[in-house]
């Protein structure tokens, strides 16, 4: 072999610098993989061994992070190890984290499926003892409810929002700003004191009625449509309203007929993730509609059933023999679920097919 | 230019003038000032009415007030329980929900990053009642081994001191449900820091050989803490009013214990109202407010605080 200068084949990488390698092993390249693919099998192979599924989970993770740690270590160094350390660690508290989520929609799904018939959707509980029975009016109170809540909180969402952004100046508009993220952190319990005492100021104790809950259902959602509504109206781009003041549009005709229509997409979906957040409240309604079991669709006269109270009444007080009941409660339950992961798909559905008109 | 003469003077009287108020004008900008004014009033009204209605249980002689010995003895073990379910929640939620910030913003392939944060989200959309209901039908039964090795083991330790409860129904799994339901909001707010991250700082540090970690600690980190810190205060102010899992999960018996696995737990004040509220009338409902009063000025406290400290780092952020 010729000897050569080290200029000729580039720099000389194997020759220790006062002792320090330049260059240092690494692991095949998936070395991450195989080991994975190693601890799963282990893994399996200690359930069919008669292990707790979860414990040999837990082993086989371990034994990953082990592995792979130790294995870079004598081969790549400290360095890298640790970074292979914390890959695998945040990784697995991701996959964590998705655990309940599917553990939830399994088990809701599991144990509600039983009841999920037409009678549930069309008898209310009038009358009803033991089996048979459904939520048909718990089903129309929550329309009600959450429409009349809906109905206060829209209008007043977007009207700060357009205060903010277009109008806002100065300490008020800071004030509210603040308020406003402050309010979304009001517990749903306190907004339904708060709505309870607002009403036995008036009517005296002991009072239940549908717009009391509707009005404790809007003190949480109102934060919540200003916060996205205010995003989506900063969004719109400036050199649209400037268009419309240089045609000598008033400000109110340029927000009414520029900046809404551009971000109506925005506005739409966070009104209905708004109302998806509201939906499954339970505290609120519980000390403000109380229940009842029958149909009852005037807000204004006396206790009304809603789907997540009519859930907890169900799972807390079955009665004899308690399976109807708790199967009621799971169905109840299936389908709140259906009905928010609904309105989260169309709200997400909304903002994809009616992008913000940003350009053109 | 050849108008010039006659123009100039009414458009220098119309520069001196602001620009015209039209009637709609008026009304709208009228309209949306009294929105947000509302909003400001309704909030002055929740306190306002609460201590309207808390007003008569303060007041009252201790023997009328529902517990043992006044007003003060029935609601202290209630905000113990509060405070110990929720920083226990925070305890287990704060750091997986960094975990899982970083994982969508530097770890996840771009494609589906957004996605998986879609998936988080939906964690935050399932209803709390639901959470109750899997808590103590899933949850709570998986607990009750490990529960009984723990008080064998670390029953030295008071918080397993025992002994362990049979159903599960404990304040460990109040915790644990309620650091479920509050993940995804501490991670949402940490994922917008890590986002905002200025790329330059984490391609310098890449350039000057540092590893993934290395990166990471060095530059998303720092610039995410005061983030991290306030979304965590986000998610106590959470933990501390949820209701109805707390209600449905978690055994009260109504003493002050640090004891996580037993069937005797305090309870917190927003399940305690949850459940009491339907059955109570008279004094006992004002006391209930009165107790609803100190959650709502807790989680003002807890609250103001953590949007503070969230917007001061988002005024720094742009010279960063």
């Amino acid at each position: 072999m010729p000897v050569t200068t080290s200029s000729e084949r580039g720099p000389d990488l194997h020759t220790p610098l006062s002792g320090v390698p330049l260059t240092h092993g690494q692991l095949p390249r998936y070395a991450a993989q195989f080991t994975l693919l190693a601890a799963i099998a282990a893994g399996i192979a200690l359930t069919l061994a008669g292990w707790n599924p979860a414990a040999s989970a837990i082993i086989a993770g371990a034994g990953y992070v082990v592995v792979i740690y130790a294995w870079s270590r004598t081969v790549e160094g400290p360095r890298k190890a640790r970074d292979r350390l914390v890959t695998a660690v945040v990784t697995g508290a991701f996959l964590l984290a998705l655990l309940p989520l599917v553990s939830v929609i399994v088990t809701v799904v599991g144990n509600g499926i039983a009841r999920f018939d037409v009678e549930f959707f069309t008898y209310s509980m009038r009358g009803v003892v033991g089996e048979g029975g459904g939520a048909y009016h718990a089903i129309m109170g929550t329309l009600v409810v959450t429409g009349l809540a809906a109905l206060i909180s829209v209008p007043i969402g977007i009207l700060t929002a357009i205060y903010l952004v277009e109008y806002g100046r100065g300490r008020l508009a800071k004030a509210i700003t603040f308020f406003v993220d402050v309010m979304t952190g009001i517990p749903s319990i306190v907004a339904g004191l708060f709505a309870y005492a607002l009403f036995a100021l008036v009517f005296g104790p002991g009072v239940r009625m549908g717009i009391m809950g509707a009005i404790a259902l809007s003190v949480l959602m109102i934060p919540v449509v200003v916060r996205s509504a205010e995003e989506m109206l900063k969004l719109v781009p400036n050199e649209l309203r400037e268009a419309a003041y240089a045609l000598a549009v008033p400000k109110w005709r340029t927000i009414v007929k520029v900046v809404l229509p551009t971000a109506l997409a925005g506005i739409a979906t966070g009104v209905t993730l708004a109302i998806a957040r509201v939906i499954g409240e339970t505290a609120p309604l519980l000390i403000t509609l109380g229940i009842t079991s029958s149909v009852n669709l005037n807000p204004v006269d006396g206790r009304m059933a809603t789907l997540p109270v009519y859930a907890y009444y169900q799972y807390v007080t079955p009665g004899v023999p308690p399976e109807p009941a708790l199967e009621r409660a799971w169905t109840a339950a299936l389908t709140l679920i259906i009905i928010v992961m609904a309105l989260n798909l169309i709200a997400r559905l909304i903002s994809r097919l009616f992008a913000p008109k940003t350009r053109g | 230019m050849r108008k010039g003469s006659t123009v100039l003077p009414s458009t220098e009287r119309t520069r001196s003038r602001r620009a015209p108020q039209r009637p709609g004008d008026r009304v709208f900008s009228g309209l949306s000032t009294g929105a947000g004014v509302l909003i400001l009033v309704v909030l002055a009204g929740v306190a306002a009415f609460l201590v309207a209605e808390a007003w008569p249980a303060l007041i009252a002689p201790a023997d009328e007030v529902p517990g043992p010995d006044g007003i003060v003895l029935y609601i202290w073990p209630l905000l113990f329980g509060t405070l110990l379910a929720a920083f226990l929640a925070l305890l287990i939620a704060a750091p997986l929900a960094v975990a899982i910030a970083l994982f969508i913003t530097h770890y996840a392939p771009r494609r589906i990053a957004q996605a998986l944060g879609y998936i988080i989200d939906l964690l935050a959309a399932i209803p709390s009642i639901i959470y109750g209901l899997w808590g103590i039908q899933v949850l709570a039964p998986l607990t009750v081994e490990p529960a009984g090795w723990l008080e064998e083991n670390l029953g030295f330790i008071p918080l397993f001191a025992g002994p362990a409860s049979t159903t599960g129904r404990t304040m460990l799994v109040a915790a644990l449900v309620l650091a479920v339901m509050i993940l995804p909001i501490v991670s949402a707010v940490v994922r917008e820091a890590f986002r905002q991250t200025p790329r330059l700082h984490e391609e310098a540090s890449l350039a000057l050989g540092a590893t993934r970690w290395e990166m990471i600690r060095m530059a998303v980190l720092p610039f995410g803490r005061s983030s991290i810190i306030g979304a965590s205060m986000l998610g106590l102010g959470r933990a501390l009013g949820e209701t109805m899992a707390v209600a449905i999960v978690l055994s009260v018996s109504g003493g002050v214990t640090f004891n996580l696995i037993s069937s005797g737990n305090p309870g917190t004040i927003a399940a305690n109202i949850a459940l009491e509220f339907p059955e109570s009338t008279g004094i006992a409902v004002n006391t209930l407010i009165a107790s609803g009063l100190v959650l709502f000025a807790v989680t003002l406290l807890v609250n103001m605080a953590a949007r503070a400290v969230i917007n001061r780092r988002r005024e720094f952020s742009g010279a960063n």
